[in-house]
């Protein structure tokens, strides 16, 4: 029996990691999986580098792991032309942004200099972590908010020929080391709200520490992080904190946020997904007060390394998983990532990672749920890698030693041993899951085409040519900016849909999208920030398989109207606008 | 951890006797040591999650500990019987339940399996020689490394746990006669984390860092102190767990993250084999 048993462990391990298609021959991928991906950001115009900032010389030992973020892509239609265009983060010091406007003809093109959105990276005012898109005056353009490890900012489109930088008039907090932001309708006033997460507590300027004693207390209980900011838009162009009086008080290690109605109140709940910690799920209790339900929901008993929040609907059942990425590394750290399933039309989440196959992404970052092979089910792109130095040397002993340590030893940044150009979760493999819609996913990254080992930070998807397909945009880490451009097989259809609210924000983030096609429904959500620090584009893109028909599309708005469309055209994009009170 | 561990030789000491002498009564209300190892980690257990909800879901820890006892009682039955006492296997089964992390349910059945099975199949001359919970811990961080790790974190960042934590566990180590063998070991660790930072460059308090976290209080006071596999004389005994905390250096310095385990693993053995023979020696002598 101890034979056996240890037989066991062995082949049980195999049998947990094993990824069933690895292997790159036979069919063609589009003709085995629906679709192939091929890097193509040069053929496209992209030749963005990230280059990472240079913090406090006192934190030189350990630079590659503090300074270890900051690549990031949010997708919009800024000049709405009907492409969409795509703004990606830069972190080192004096280097700049890029705003890719989308020409139409398959080609993108850096305006952010002239459109005053590049030259925002300095250790005066902190560099750019992330950007996410939300049209706050409801002028029909979108704006975007930059937050950094510094002074956030607020940029207002004019018209799309320009930005203009609002200013400390807003009423924007002063200095957030912050890695996420998201903009909700939180009270359903019309208007579009900002919550904005710190990671590192907000005293701390990490170019001139006053202390070394800046690192979380304790590598899954610190709540030593950054505040969190719930800004109400006021309606004039000027932002209010609420997050206190609200009840959201939390101090916790935020690297990702989603906004989503998880409960089905109408209102948008917030998922805080926490380094160092449990994840945060507050509940919106009629747009008047926010409760912690993370415990009670079961999404926030589990201390793990949260890097993702991003939605979707995996079982095509109308319900919303949440994602959430943690840190897997063979024989030292094994958390596995969290797929927060609802328990039927409870206010519980039990999670489905193992039993679905989606736990296992090395360190993982973004990970964005899509259909990328237009086969009906929402499938998963995951990006992952921390620091990739030393090809042959890891940091993850001493990391792993440190990490036991009490809060006195690993809360001081001098008690972290130097890195010595070791590597910590380098050259990862990524992960392409396809949903079978049956409850499993099966990774096919290596055989569609997304053979990258770069340190991916953000996803984001977007159909970039117009062709009803999801293209896959992936910011790396002091890498290169990747654009895999998707070719799906033919005969498989798609519908999308892009709302314009009316009483609803007018970016209708919020907005939830049910489609019932052939005995099938799918739902999905206007989202502005989804994932790590990424955004995908606000369009809803469905895929149909086989089926050339729709019955019909119920929109849920954030305003609380229900719409339905019968029988929309497939393999066609929809514009809706959000009809007038009592218009159906 | 695991013990099999009712420390027999005190067992005397507290037992539940029908004596009527006024020593007698004293012991009567004093509680039997068995039960003290038992009673205190589930004190560290329940104290650590309710404090800071440790365990990801109660059924891996209810799983670990039930495989333990059911698996105890079977072979225990089968091989000599008899019903064994269960404390022993409650001990490996709660060890295996905290130390064993995985986001799988398998790793708890197994580990806790293969704890109590080396027991009964790992014998020399009717000792076991290898430390239950150590051997199939062990064997899992080595045999599964990318499903199973070992706990290696902070349970929350306040002193004060720790301190009632290594309080508890050295009254109790004392009261079971063990105390010496504890704080040998956790004053080689500390000597040889020096040496080890003397080596590496890197700072005494990060070296010695891992002895501030849950799984060295476990290791040092339900493992090492094992009565059933350790060696018989109290110096030997001191000696065995320095030779543990040198073997364990050798390891870190080689970058091994469950040095405590492996090196326990490695000596515990051959101390153990040792002790056999010299025994063996002595009766035939």
């Amino acid at each position: 029996m101890l034979v056996s048993s240890l037989v066991a462990i062995r082949v049980l391990n195999s049998q947990a990691t094993a990824t069933a298609h690895e292997s790159t021959g036979g069919a063609p991928a589009d003709a085995r999986f629906g679709f192939k991906l091929e890097e193509s950001a040069k053929a496209l115009g992209v030749d963005f580098v990230h280059q990472g900032p240079t913090f406090d010389s006192r934190l030189a030992h350990i630079m590659p792991q503090v300074a270890s973020m900051g690549a990031a892509v949010a997708v919009a239609d800024f000049d709405r032309d009907g492409w969409q265009d795509f703004y990606v983060a830069n972190s080192g010091e004096g280097s700049f942004n890029r705003l890719y406007r989308n020409k139409g003809d398959g080609t993108f093109v850096d305006v952010a200099a002239e459109m005053g959105v590049a030259d925002v990276n300095r250790s005066e005012t902190g560099v750019s972590m992330g950007a996410v898109w939300g049209d706050y005056d409801n002028d029909g353009w979108d704006d975007l908010f930059l937050y950094r490890y510094g002074r956030p900012e607020l940029f207002h489109n004019d018209q799309g020929k320009r930005f203009v930088a609002v200013g400390e008039h807003a009423g924007l907090p002063r200095w957030v080391n912050a890695n996420s932001a998201t903009w909700l309708d939180y009270d359903r006033d019309g208007r579009l709200d900002l919550f904005l997460a710190g990671y590192w507590a907000d005293d701390i300027n990490l170019w001139k520490l006053e202390t070394t004693k800046i690192m979380p207390e304790s590598f899954e209980y610190a709540t030593n992080g950054g505040r969190k900011y719930l800004l109400h838009n006021r309606g004039d162009g000027t932002f209010e904190d609420k997050a206190a009086a609200l009840g959201i008080t939390s101090r916790r290690w935020t690297l990702a946020v989603i906004a989503g109605d998880f409960r089905g109140t109408g209102y948008p709940d917030l998922f805080l997904s926490n380094d160092y910690g449990v994840s945060e799920l507050f509940a919106n209790e009629g747009g008047k007060h926010f409760v912690d339900v993370a415990q009670t929901s079961g999404v926030g008993r589990s201390p793990k390394s949260g890097m993702n929040a991003s939605i979707g609907d995996v079982f095509n059942d109308g319900r919303l998983a949440i994602y959430k990425t943690n840190i897997s590394e063979a024989g030292v750290l094994v958390q596995g990532n969290d797929l927060w399933v609802p328990k039927g039309d409870s206010a519980e989440y039990e999670n489905l990672a193992s039993s679905m196959g989606v736990d296992y992404g090395g360190w993982s970052w973004g990970a964005q749920f899509g259909d990328v092979n237009n086969d009906g089910a929402q499938d998963l792109y995951l990006t992952n890698g921390y620091v990739s130095a030393g090809e042959r040397s890891s940091y993850w002993y001493d990391f792993a030693v440190i990490a036991v340590g009490h809060s006195q030893i690993i809360g001081d940044a001098t008690n972290w041993p130097a890195m010595k150009g070791r590597s910590l979760s380098g050259y990862q493999r990524k992960r392409v899951w396809l949903n079978d819609g049956l409850g499993r996913f099966t990774d096919v990254a290596q055989v569609v085409g997304a053979r990258d080992t770069y340190d991916g930070r953000a996803v984001a998807l977007a159909d970039l040519g117009n062709r009803g397909v999801l293209d896959v945009i992936v910011a790396n880490q002091k890498g290169p900016l990747l654009i895999y451009k998707n070719t799906v097989a033919p005969g498989r259809h798609w519908i999308q849909f892009e709302l314009e609210g009316t009483t609803s924000n007018r970016s209708a983030i919020g907005a939830q999208v049910e489609l019932q096609w052939k005995n099938r429904k799918q739902v999905q959500q206007v989202t502005a920030a989804s994932g790590f620090s990424a955004q995908n584009q606000r369009r809803l893109h469905y895929g149909l398989g086989d089926a050339n028909a729709v019955d019909r599309v119920v929109i849920r708005w954030p305003s609380g109207q229900k719409q339905t469309i019968e029988h929309p055209a497939v393999d066609k994009l929809h514009h809706v606008t959000e009809p007038k009170p009592g218009v159906h | 951890m695991s013990t099999d561990a009712p420390p027999r030789p005190e067992r005397s000491r507290g037992a539940i006797v029908r004596d009527r002498t006024p020593d007698a009564r004293r012991r009567f209300v004093t509680l039997d040591n068995r039960y003290l190892p038992p009673l205190l980690i589930t004190s560290i257990l329940l104290g650590a999650h309710l404090s800071y909800g440790i365990l990801e879901a109660w059924y891996t820890t209810a799983l670990a500990i039930g495989t333990a006892i059911g698996a105890e009682l079977i072979m225990g039955r089968v091989t000599y019987g008899k019903w064994p006492h269960p404390a022993s296997a409650y001990i490996s089964g709660i060890s295996a339940g905290i130390l064993v992390r995985s986001p799988l349910l398998w790793p708890y059945f197994l580990v806790s399996l293969v704890s109590i099975t080396s027991k009964y199949v790992l014998r020399v001359k009717g000792r076991h020689i290898w430390n239950p919970t150590n051997f199939g811990v062990s064997a899992a961080a080595f045999l599964a490394p990318a499903t199973v790790t070992v706990l290696s974190i902070q349970w929350g960042n306040v002193l004060a746990p720790m301190i009632i934590i290594w309080v508890l566990g050295s009254v109790i180590v004392w009261r079971v006669g063990r105390a010496h063998i504890s704080a040998t070991y956790v004053a080689s660790f500390l000597f040889f984390s020096w040496v080890t930072s003397l080596i590496t460059g890197n700072a005494w308090s990060a070296t010695v860092a891992p002895i501030t976290g849950p799984m060295y209080q476990l290791f040092i006071f339900f493992m090492v102190t094992d009565p059933k596999t350790t060696v018989r004389s109290k110096f030997w005994q001191c000696v065995v767990v320095f030779l543990i905390a040198f073997v364990e250096m050798i390891l870190r310095l080689n970058q091994v993250l469950y040095a405590p385990f492996y090196a326990l693993f490695i000596v515990g053995p051959i101390a153990m084999l040792t002790d056999i023979w010299l025994e063996s020696r002595q009766r035939t002598g």
